[in-house]
């Protein structure tokens, strides 16, 4: 046919070296020539491209693509729940949904829906704009942590490019009563602080995952692989009482108040089981809402921060004495002032001689000092060492303190002394509770716990039991008419305890205006439910004294809890608290 | 009874045609369907649609092939006047499209006259020269030089570079085929390549990044680097074989931009490997061998010099084209030629075949 008439004798053409100078017929064979050579050196340079590309280049460059679209998503445990001993939430997980946007993917909004998203996001048109304006970014957060039916709204209004992401968000219940105890978790969902971040691993959970295909939007195209579930984390039972917790919180905070102080700390220990039924430190903050966060108010006082516990110590020594059958109960020390070297022990309320009981209940410095001085450092050091003091008191929590105790072979005899009331020697306010367990338990020391245990842990025998009951005896009186805390007693319950009142030690010099006022005790005092610790630090008002300041807040405290666990009282008839007319004795250290 | 009708409409039909340079077309086109039917995502519309502008430039196609010569010659100064009218136009009341003035409306649609130039060019020097035949001297080629500056100062200053190195290679095409002499030839090369880092100032900032991303595509890989690696690892993952066809992992996940147009040989890379390729290019250079076979044969200097300028334009687009997909040329908005979507570009290069299929069937038959 026609149509394929004239195909080509080109080469014939150009082989024809003799061809006439006649412009007119043919174009000049030597530049169709050297045309031809340059588009076939350009073919070939195509070409080479092309194997360079796909042959040599071909494993790296579909690495690259694959690590654009393949993907590993995380799908998201859900954190477990914090709980008290009765079941109370304490630290809750709510789905909630993050908002996000990939500008690079997105057209320029309408303004009308512009307006729709940051009335939803609770922010202005402009707001929303300046988070969308770089072009060339693939994630911006617009929102983190909203509701899910806002989300839900918000991914109605069809914008594309807007995405929402599932998240949980952790709410406190119990707010800042409890904060330092249980701490809280990040943005993110890892626990920052208190048992959040101690027991992370098991309130975590374990995340799952999907492998999936994305395209250039970020849109999932399709699962390549069996979805792995998440595993969620689990229940944590704490020991705590939300009850007694928010009565000590709430009578704590009063007496930081009424004394102006700089800070305070409370722990409650079932006295059986080494259990914190309440632990509470001031200041403290809201974990629900951490904008304005001071480090001072994360501290978790009770369990982090050492001070020397002054008189509140003294029962130590003087129950490894009687343990030792160096002293009884109603041995009669002189206790007028005397002197180790240079220094000069010498009593606040000086008396010409006290019993061992009176010692206690006095609070002596000068008594307790030579009882301690009957035995050896090395002795006296073994004990201490055996309370666990200079030992972190494995509670499991961040950062717990370990308490400072100095090895017994540079004691001098001076030291060895002023350790007896509780000077030259550091604890935390966690350390000194668990101490007084001796004497609630028969003489076992009790681990402490923050969690609730069904079968109680095991102690270690101390002191025997006899020793522990004599110490309750004489420690009894401290709260009785002539004792140094009468304001520790509870209404219908024997208390036993010790008072403390020390002069802060700031860059080893002990300073007069300065105090921390403590209180520890038990009740009820022959068969104790509870043991209290109380510290507050650097009363300015009113009063400094352990038995004035710390006393009626620990009376408060107990009273109430013995009530919430419904302990029988053990003094039913005793209905006079303070009798008006005994001197109240105050001691120093 | 019919079938001698048919016969002869069959006739009348072929009669024009080249059957060498249609068939390549048909195949092209079928290729074309084919990977922008997988760079579509399978979107049907985009098919019928490509199928539509197929059938109305094929039509158009014919006709050109059915006008002489001759009278070919006829409209190439009209054309080209008019075209340079277009483009005062455009700069005077023209569109800005993505920063750029390249558009003009004129009542129902809007053109980019910049499109006709790379016809109007080669057709107006190819008319200019066959005027001067027999006595083409220095004076010839400064008046053709002037012929190719109007139009690509004008495209230049919308500003579309692109374009305007195409207008420019297509006058040049035929320059170089008029004659013009080695020593000058020589000559320009060489001031040319002196005035290089003059032309690298008077560039636009884009257009300077756009060279350096072809140095260092990584060195912005989301901005302006995004498309070449992109469209690079597309073709690369597509190894020897290709991933085939709806296969392709980045065409389907659209990472490749603009893959139905300027990029679709990244799809094709990408689905049908480094044999695909080769099959390309060898379909390229069969249409390249057709046209320059039919301009060597062309009866008139008119004929030769235009065929030879269209076929080395169409090598052009399709090297460009190439080239910057695959890495070793900076992006220029250059369709691959009859397989991007799009209109225009297919219907000036069919109206370029059509020019050929004329030229061709024209020549004298000197010894029948």
């Amino acid at each position: 046919m026609s149509m394929w008439r004239g195909s080509s004798n080109l080469l014939q053409q150009r082989n024809r070296p003799n061809q006439p100078k006649n412009s007119s017929v043919r174009l000049p064979s030597l530049r169709v020539r050297l045309v031809a050579l340059g588009l076939g050196l350009l073919l070939v340079a195509l070409l080479s491209r092309a194997v360079y590309l796909q042959i040599y280049k071909q494993d790296f460059l579909e690495g690259q693509g694959e690590a654009r679209y393949s993907r590993t998503l995380r799908l998201e445990a859900n954190r477990g729940q914090i709980v008290d001993r009765n079941g109370e939430p304490l630290a809750i997980s709510t789905p909630v949904k993050s908002i996000w946007a990939s500008p690079a993917d997105m057209a320029p909004i309408e303004p009308a829906k512009l307006q729709q998203l940051a009335r939803l996001l609770e922010m202005s048109s402009g707001e929303v704009q300046e988070k969308l304006a770089d072009q060339r970014r693939e994630f911006v957060y617009l929102k983190r942590q909203v509701n899910p039916d806002l989300a839900d709204q918000i991914m109605a209004l069809k914008i594309p490019g807007i995405a929402a992401q599932q998240e949980f968000r952790r709410f406190y219940p119990a707010g800042e009563m409890m904060a330092h105890v249980i701490g809280y978790v990040s943005v993110d969902g890892k626990g920052q602080e208190g048992l959040e971040l101690a027991r992370e691993n098991m309130l975590a959970g374990r995340p799952g995952s999907r492998h999936v295909i994305k395209d250039r939007r970020g849109y999932i195209v399709e699962d390549v692989a069996a979805i792995e579930h998440p595993r969620d984390g689990q229940t944590l039972a704490l020991s705590l009482d939300r009850k007694i917790q928010y009565l000590a919180y709430r009578e704590l905070k009063a007496t930081v108040e009424q004394f102006k102080a700089k800070a305070g700390g409370l722990v409650v220990l079932d006295a059986h089981s080494g259990e914190v039924l309440a632990m509470v430190n001031l200041p403290t903050f809201n974990p629900n809402n951490r904008v304005k966060l001071d480090p001072a108010m994360r501290r978790n006082r009770a369990l982090i921060d050492l001070f020397e516990p002054g008189s509140t110590l003294k029962p130590f020594p003087i129950a490894l004495a009687l343990e030792k059958g160096l002293v009884h109960p109603d041995k009669v020390f002189d206790t007028n002032s005397f002197t180790i070297g240079p220094a000069r022990v010498r009593d606040s309320h000086p008396e010409a001689a006290l019993s061992v009981t009176g010692i206690l209940q006095k609070s002596s410095n000068v008594g307790t000092s030579k009882i301690s001085l009957m035995m050896s450092p090395q002795e006296v050091w073994t004990f201490y060492d055996e309370l666990g003091f200079g030992r972190k008191p494995q509670t499991g929590f961040p950062g717990e303190a370990s308490g400072k105790l100095r090895p017994y072979k540079n004691w001098r005899p001076i030291e060895q002394a002023t350790m007896s009331f509780g000077h030259g020697i550091s604890l935390s306010l966690m350390q000194l509770a668990r101490g007084y367990t001796i004497f609630t338990h028969d003489g076992q020391l009790l681990p402490i716990s923050f969690l609730k245990q069904t079968v109680p842990l095991p102690g270690r025998q101390v002191i025997s039991a006899e020793t522990a009951r004599k110490m309750r005896e004489m420690l009894l009186t401290v709260t009785q008419p002539g004792g140094t805390a009468v304001r520790a007693q509870v209404l219908g319950y024997s208390v036993g305890g010790k008072t403390g009142t020390a002069r802060k030690l700031e860059n080893g010099v002990y300073n007069r205006d300065k105090h921390i006022a403590s209180f520890v005790g038990f009740a009820p005092a022959h068969q104790p439910r509870l043991i209290i610790a109380v510290m507050i630090d650097e009363p300015t008002e009113g009063s400094y004294y352990g038995g004035l300041v710390a006393g009626p807040v620990f009376s408060r405290v107990m009273a109430g809890s013995l009530r919430i666990l419904g302990v029988e009282p053990d003094q039913p008839h005793q209905n006079s608290i303070i009798p008006t007319d005994a001197p109240e004795i105050r001691e120093e250290t | 009874m019919n079938a001698h009708l048919i016969e002869r409409l069959w006739k009348r039909i072929c009669q024009p045609m080249d059957g060498w340079l249609f068939l390549l077309t048909c195949i092209l086109f079928v290729l074309g369907l084919v990977v922008l039917y997988s760079a579509s995502n399978e979107n049907p519309n985009r098919i019928t649609n490509k199928l539509t502008f197929i059938v109305f430039a094929m039509t158009l196609m014919w006709c050109i092939a059915n006008i002489r010569p001759q009278q070919l010659m006829l409209f190439a100064v009209p054309i080209y006047v008019g075209g340079l009218c277009l483009l005062l136009g455009v700069a005077l009341f023209g569109e800005i499209v993505n920063g750029s003035r390249r558009w003009l409306h004129i009542g129902i649609t809007r053109i980019q006259p910049s499109e006709i130039m790379k016809l109007a060019v080669p057709m107006m020097l190819a008319w200019y020269f066959q005027k001067h035949e027999g006595h083409i001297g220095w004076r010839q080629f400064v008046i053709a030089t002037v012929i190719i500056a109007l139009p690509a100062a004008f495209v230049l200053k919308q500003p579309d570079l692109g374009t305007a190195s195409l207008i420019i290679f297509s006058g040049i095409f035929v320059i170089f085929f008029a004659g013009l002499p080695w020593k000058v030839i020589a000559v320009l090369l060489i001031g040319f390549a002196s005035s290089l880092p003059v032309v690298w100032n008077l560039l636009h900032d884009y257009q300077r990044r756009r060279v350096l991303t072809l140095l260092d595509p990584t060195a912005d890989p989301l901005g302006d680097g995004y498309h070449i690696i992109q469209s690079m690892i597309a073709i690369g993952s597509g190894g020897i074989f290709g991933k085939g066809w709806l296969s392709g992992t980045q065409t389907h996940l659209e990472f490749i931009p603009e893959r139905t147009t300027d990029f679709i040989f990244a799809v094709y890379g990408e689905e049908f490997g480094l044999v695909g390729n080769a099959v390309l290019l060898l379909l390229y250079l069969c249409v390249i061998m057709r046209g320059l076979i039919i301009a060597a044969h062309a009866s008139t200097l008119f004929g030769r010099l235009l065929a030879g300028a269209i076929t080395l334009s169409f090598f052009t687009y399709a090297f460009v084209n190439m080239g910057m997909v695959s890495g070793i040329l900076p992006v220029v908005g250059v369709p691959l030629p009859l397989l991007s979507y799009g209109g225009t570009a297919m219907v000036t290069i069919l109206t370029g075949f059509g020019i050929l299929m004329s030229i061709h069937k024209n020549r004298p038959l000197l010894k029948r």
